[in-house]
């Protein structure tokens, strides 16, 4: 079976969970910067290099996918957020790109093939691609709208080399999220439908957008049906939000695109919303709480948590979603969808 | 799939946004004119038009350039950008190079097999990667199909080629040729009706598909003549339209509609293009003379704000984003202004931050969104780049800047619209700003503020880790040890975090600025001669306040209780209050109504509706200020009638206790233990950590305490009950309340001038009463200075407020009736508020012990205060 194939046989069984937060988690580790740097010899301060860890010290990432897979997740994402040439060019780190997402994707692999081992549960590995600090749909500029920091086909390159290195290392899928902008995430399918003919196989995808504003947009303006148009060639194994507000912002939006989406529904919330000292501080049950009613409506397949999540989060949201239905996959009519910012539909 | 409002049957593709389509819009787009350019879609998409097709083909223009340019502008337009795209061009490489700037679902116009299958299929699975549909146009290798059958035979063998290699059927839409009829040459008279009869059988034969067509081809031979051609494409569509033709290139606010056509010339266009009749070309033609010349309906009815008074049409087109007329209004408003004898100054302070606003409260609700904001910005810039010589102008040759202020955003962020406005703002109010851009690392600020002596610095940021950023470089500052300002700006900044986690890492002034119109006042009061030392006082005390307001909350680490005791706050015993000129108990059975309703601090009330702001000035605000005034004209009414009718009795109790403190006790001479709590975290700049017990001498001192409570509502609310009064009843509650804070507030007075008598002079106003302005303070059990609820008991026990007062308490020491206040009166001058906030486990086992509770006991009252 591929891998697509038995997700979708797994998630017809139950609803899934997905890990939550990494930041925060590596956080709690209080790294020093030597921690960070290791013996790599970079010229650039690396505290905050998150992503470097898996080279300089890979039992932090470690640790902390076990503690997700011990409170009941399906699918570890590796820890690749902004392991692409863009960010890392920030830590003078651009040449690791390749080292680092191979040693994030075997980590995961590793860890996924230890758990399915244990108890024959499956365990997937989405390789995650995080939207780089560029957008392609919008100027930096105030006074020159039609200015772009970067263009399509560099933005491309950039996702495929990490896209190839995730594959390289393990990932059964490319996750491709925190979607603030739909043209980079073209370009990031793009970069995989590339690699599916270099390799000669599928890579699976699968899509999260994050939104901005409470009228639920993402900060390109694209709605969340806009958004499931201007995707949908991909054909993802899964579509969904992340980050973007708490579960209770969230709702009327899940509502909506678990009506549109014909494929698996992966939602993972923030824990609350930030107070005022930018720390998240929901309680696991909270979440969870809230998580439950979409799975008890029947709106999502996949579940899991953004920042501010932890183990006990996931395990929260595990308990609580046990035994309940997974969402249906609509079967849609064939008719043209296409997208601006707004959907756009022709009847047929 | 329901129909929604944004699906449709039939959907009009705006074409005036095409060089080969549109004279007007091709100069444009040759003289760069791209602004006036961008102005032609959006009126397109006002017209109704769901889809808009761009077109740059034309021999003299860099198409690919072109093409992009266009669409990026495109993609920073809202109003134009929430319709999906048409990518029109007959150069692969120009759709591509669109396609790579367009963020939705667009379609391709057009692929086709003329150059043979391969290329057809490598595009169409190009199509498939971008994300797109794609209009196919009926030509092949031999050329473009012309007859029915020609139509017929080349999309279906194209269909078969397309979802062959997966490609969703429903993302094919048919072009089979428009091409021009009434040209004089017969074998073109079959061309419409072919076109609808081979629509017709395509989409028995494709299921799925749509189809579209150039509809200006059609009447090609009547150029020049607007009035036949408009009714010869609504004819056309009009027929073509039941055949299955789904979408048209056509200017949308150019159709007519069929039934208001002229019918003698609805009539030829029938004949000609369902070719009723040998000579409906001829007839045609003859007819249409009499139509040359009739321009029709005009396109000025979408201007109407354009009639709007200057200040709302500078509003509406910074709500819209609207920059085409911007200069021509903002230099009228401001020759309005220097008329009225104003200065351009005020422009951008009066209509252009007016307009501002607005969209920063539509953006706060939901109602904007960023890109939008971002236009607004545009606009804004706009007006004031116009107004900027004229300040200059204004200024005396020897005037120099107000100051120098650098402006970032910090390392880690991009977001500087804010910053971007604040800039603005301070550059027109005659500040040079120093803009350093986005992600910028503090060394860079650091290096720039000393490199050019800068004032003030800025800092902006709209995400959360933007937090530590800017603590990062405050924590640098200091370490740097300079003095200037430092003003904290931004989406995710609060006071609260910057009062808490700024603030301390640096003891230079650090402000947090709301919003840009704050910018000003701030900068031209920390650069003044005269109110700098005074405003940055202000801004201490105020942040502290913050501080003590909200530690406790977040996870700072606590004293040891001794540690805090031997920071208590040590006041003057000196200028303590003298003893109390009546001592001992006092009893209020019914303190006059009327007296109390002067003492109303009406504030509270509002809010309790719901409705914010300050009374009075509540009353005029502009959108509850109709609701506040309705309201407090029902709440007098109805206080009129409680007073006359006595419908409610106020009574109250207090007295005054000899007392000397015993560390955090008060100790009364009758041997009554009241334990108070002290604050426990780390406290900055030499302040206190405060207990109640402070403001107590050891020896020699007085305590007082008092209870009020507002009686006889019950009858009164069952009466409303009963007649599904809500209105009534909710209004009476809130002015009971008012009633008992009124006579707290009134007693306490009482207490000051005449029963403890310690300020037997003192004159204030309402408004300095409820500022609390008198000396001395009545703190509540259950309130942050004294959290303990479980010292109400005693409290009551020494007052007998039940016989007295006829106040009870409940099991969790909630009082009844629900108007009553009670609480403990300090008399000492330096007695002032304060939270006691979180507590350390010392404290709780000490506090437990000196109340002569369990530890349970002491852990459950005090809850709220512990971990």
């Amino acid at each position: 079976m591929s891998a697509r194939e038995s997700f979708f046989a797994e998630a017809a069984k139950r609803i899934l969970i997905t890990d939550g937060a990494f930041g925060t988690e590596i956080q709690n580790w209080k790294l020093a910067e030597e921690d960070y740097a290791g013996t790599l010899g970079l010229s650039h301060e690396q505290k905050g290099n998150n992503d470097i860890l898996a080279l300089t010290k890979p039992e932090v990432p470690e640790a902390i996918h076990r503690a997700y897979f011990e409170a009941g997740a399906d699918i570890a994402e590796t820890n690749t957020f902004s392991a692409n040439r863009i960010s890392q060019a920030d830590y003078g780190a651009e040449h690791l790109v390749r080292e680092i997402n191979v040693a994030s994707a075997q980590l995961a692999r590793r860890l996924a093939d230890e758990y399915q081992a244990k108890d024959g549960r499956p365990r997937f590995v989405a390789g995650a691609i995080g939207p780089t600090n560029k957008t392609l749909s919008l100027s930096p500029d105030v006074n020159d709208p039609g200015y772009r920091e970067i263009d399509w086909d560099t933005l491309v390159d950039v996702y495929k080399e990490q896209a190839a290195a995730l594959v390289e290392g393990g990932a059964d899928f490319i996750l491709i999220e925190t979607v603030f902008d739909t043209l980079n995430a073209k370009a990031g399918i793009m970069a995989v439908k590339q690699l599916e003919a270099d390799l000669g196989r599928e890579v699976p995808i699968m899509l999260s957008m994050t939104l901005t504003d409470l009228s639920g947009r993402n900060l390109s303006g694209h709605t969340v049906e806009a958004f499931w148009h201007a995707v949908r060639h991909a054909k993802p194994v899964t579509v969904g939000l992340n980050c973007s507000f708490g579960a209770t912002q969230l709702r009327p939006h899940v509502k909506a695109l678990s009506e549109i989406a014909d494929t698996l529904i992966m939602i993972y919330p923030n824990a609350g919303l930030p107070n005022e000292l930018g720390a998240y501080d929901e309680m696991p049950d909270t979440t969870a709480g809230f998580v439950k009613e979409w799975a008890i409506a029947g709106q999502v397949n996949v579940l899991g948590g953004c920042c501010g999540s932890t183990p006990a989060h996931i395990a929260a949201m595990a308990k609580v979603v046990a035994g309940v239905e997974p969402r249906k996959v609509p079967v849609l009519e064939p008719v043209t969808r296409l997208a601006g910012l707004e959907p756009f539909i022709m009847a047929a | 799939m329901t129909a929604t409002p944004s699906s449709a049957r039939f959907v009009n593709i705006g074409e005036r946004t095409n060089v080969t389509g549109s004279a007007k819009f091709k100069k444009l787009i040759m003289a760069g004119d791209y602004p006036a350019a961008i102005e032609v879609a959006r009126q397109q998409v006002e017209n109704g038009a769901q889809v808009i097709d761009v077109n740059m083909d034309e021999g003299l223009l860099d198409a690919v350039h072109a093409m992009t340019t266009y669409l990026k502008l495109i993609a920073a337009e809202p109003d134009i950008a929430r319709v999906p795209v048409m990518v029109d061009s007959s150069k692969w490489e120009v759709i591509e190079a669109g396609l790579k700037c367009v963020s939705g679902k667009p379609i391709v116009n057009s692929i086709s097999m003329k150059e043979g299958e391969e290329p057809f299929l490598a595009q169409a699975r190009k199509c498939m990667a971008y994300g797109a549909a794609v209009v196919v146009m009926a030509f092949d290798e031999t050329g473009q199909a012309d007859t029915k059958e020609r139509k017929v035979e080349i999309c279906t063998r194209a269909y078969k080629l397309l979802t062959g290699i997966g490609f969703p059927p429903e993302d094919i839409i048919f072009d089979p040729n428009v091409f021009a009829v009434a040209t004089g040459i017969e074998e073109h008279d079959r061309y419409a009706l072919d076109f609808i009869e081979a629509v017709k059988e395509i989409r028995e034969a494709c299921p799925h598909v749509h189809f579209s067509g150039g509809l200006s081809n059609l009447s090609f031979s009547f150029r020049g003549n607007e009035t036949v051609r408009r009714a010869m494409h609504s004819v056309f569509l009009y027929y073509a339209i039941p055949a299955g033709l789904d979408m048209a290139i056509v200017n949308a606010g150019q159709l007519d509609v069929y039934d208001q056509i002229d019918p003698a010339l609805r009539d030829a266009c029938e004949d000609v293009i369902l070719m009723r009749r040998p000579d409906a070309t001829e007839r045609l033609i003859e007819l249409a003379e009499s139509f040359k010349g009739k321009s029709v309906a005009e396109e000025k009815a979408a201007e109407e704000w354009r009639g709007y008074p200057v200040a709302k049409r500078i509003e509406h087109a910074l709500v819209k984003g609207l920059d085409a007329w911007i200069v021509e209004d903002t230099e009228e408003m401001r020759a309005a202004t220097a008329e009225a004898g104003g200065r351009p100054i005020e422009v951008i302070e009066g209509p252009l931050m007016d307009g501002m606003n607005v969209v920063g409260d539509l953006f706060g609700s939901g109602k904007m969104f960023l890109p939008q904001v971002v236009k607004s910005a545009r606009v804004m810039k706009k007006a004031v780049a116009h107004l900027i010589p004229f300040i200059e102008a204004e200024k005396d040759a020897n005037s120099k800047a107000k100051g120098r202020i650098i402006m970032a955003t910090v390392k880690g962020d991009v977001h500087d619209i804010g910053k971007n406005i604040v800039g603005v703002v301070l550059q027109c109010n005659g500040y040079e700003v120093i803009d350093l851009g986005v992600m910028v690392p503090w060394s860079k600020i650091l290096d720039t503020a000393k490199e050019e002596q800068v004032d003030i610095i800025g800092l902006s940021g709209l995400i959360t880790p933007s937090l530590d950023e800017m603590v990062t470089v405050a924590e640098e500052m200091q370490r740097a040890e300079m003095t200037i300002p430092l003003l904290i700006g931004g989406a995710t900044t609060s006071k609260v975090h910057t009062a808490l986690r700024i603030d301390p890492a640096y003891e230079g002034t650090v402000v947090h600025v709301l919003d840009a119109s704050r910018a000003v006042g701030v900068a031209s009061q920390l650069l003044s001669d005269t109110q700098a030392e005074g405003f940055k006082a202000s801004v201490a005390i105020d942040y502290e306040k913050v501080r003590i307001a909200r530690e406790g909350k977040g996870q700072s680490d606590l004293l040891p209780i001794a540690d805090a005791r031997a920071n208590a706050f040590a006041p003057d015993f000196a200028q303590k209050a003298p003893a109390p000129v009546k001592p001992g108990l006092h009893v209020f059975e019914d303190w006059d109504l009327a007296d109390l309703v002067e003492t109303f601090d009406w504030t509270p009330f509002f809010r309790a509706w719901e409705l914010a702001g300050t009374y009075p000035a509540i009353l005029d605000d502009e959108v509850v200020g109709e609701s506040a005034r309705n309201l407090f004209a029902d709440a007098k009414a109805m206080l009129e009638k409680i007073i006359s009718e006595k419908w409610l009795a106020a009574k109250g109790v207090c007295a005054f206790w000899p007392a000397h403190r015993e560390g955090d006790d008060v100790l009364l001479e009758d041997g009554t233990r009241l334990p108070f709590l002290r604050q426990q975290f780390k406290k900055s700049r030499g302040r206190a950590n405060f207990c109640l017990s402070d403001f107590v001498d050891t020896e020699n001192d007085w305590l007082g305490g008092f209870a009020v409570g507002i009686h006889g509502i019950d009858p009164h609310l069952e009466r409303f009950k009963a007649g599904h009064d809500d209105y009534s009843d909710i209004l009476l509650k809130a002015l009971a309340d008012r009633f008992a804070e009124a006579f707290a507030e009134r007693l306490h007075q009482h207490v000051r001038t005449t029963l403890w008598g310690y300020a037997p002079d003192e004159q204030f106003t309402n408004e300095a009463l409820i500022r609390e302005e008198y000396r001395g303070i009545r703190p509540a059990p259950g309130y942050p200075a004294c959290p303990d609820h479980s010292l109400k008991p005693i409290l009551f026990d020494l007052l007998k407020a039940t016989d007295n007062a006829g106040i009870v308490l409940t099991e969790s020491q909630a009082m009844l009736p629900t108007a009553a206040v009670s609480g403990f009166y300090f008399a000492h001058p330096e007695s002032q508020y304060f939270g006691v906030a979180r507590i350390g486990r010392d404290q709780l086992e000490d506090y437990a012990g000196r109340r002569g509770v369990e530890l349970q006991t002491a852990e459950r009252w005090l809850r709220p205060n512990l971990d």
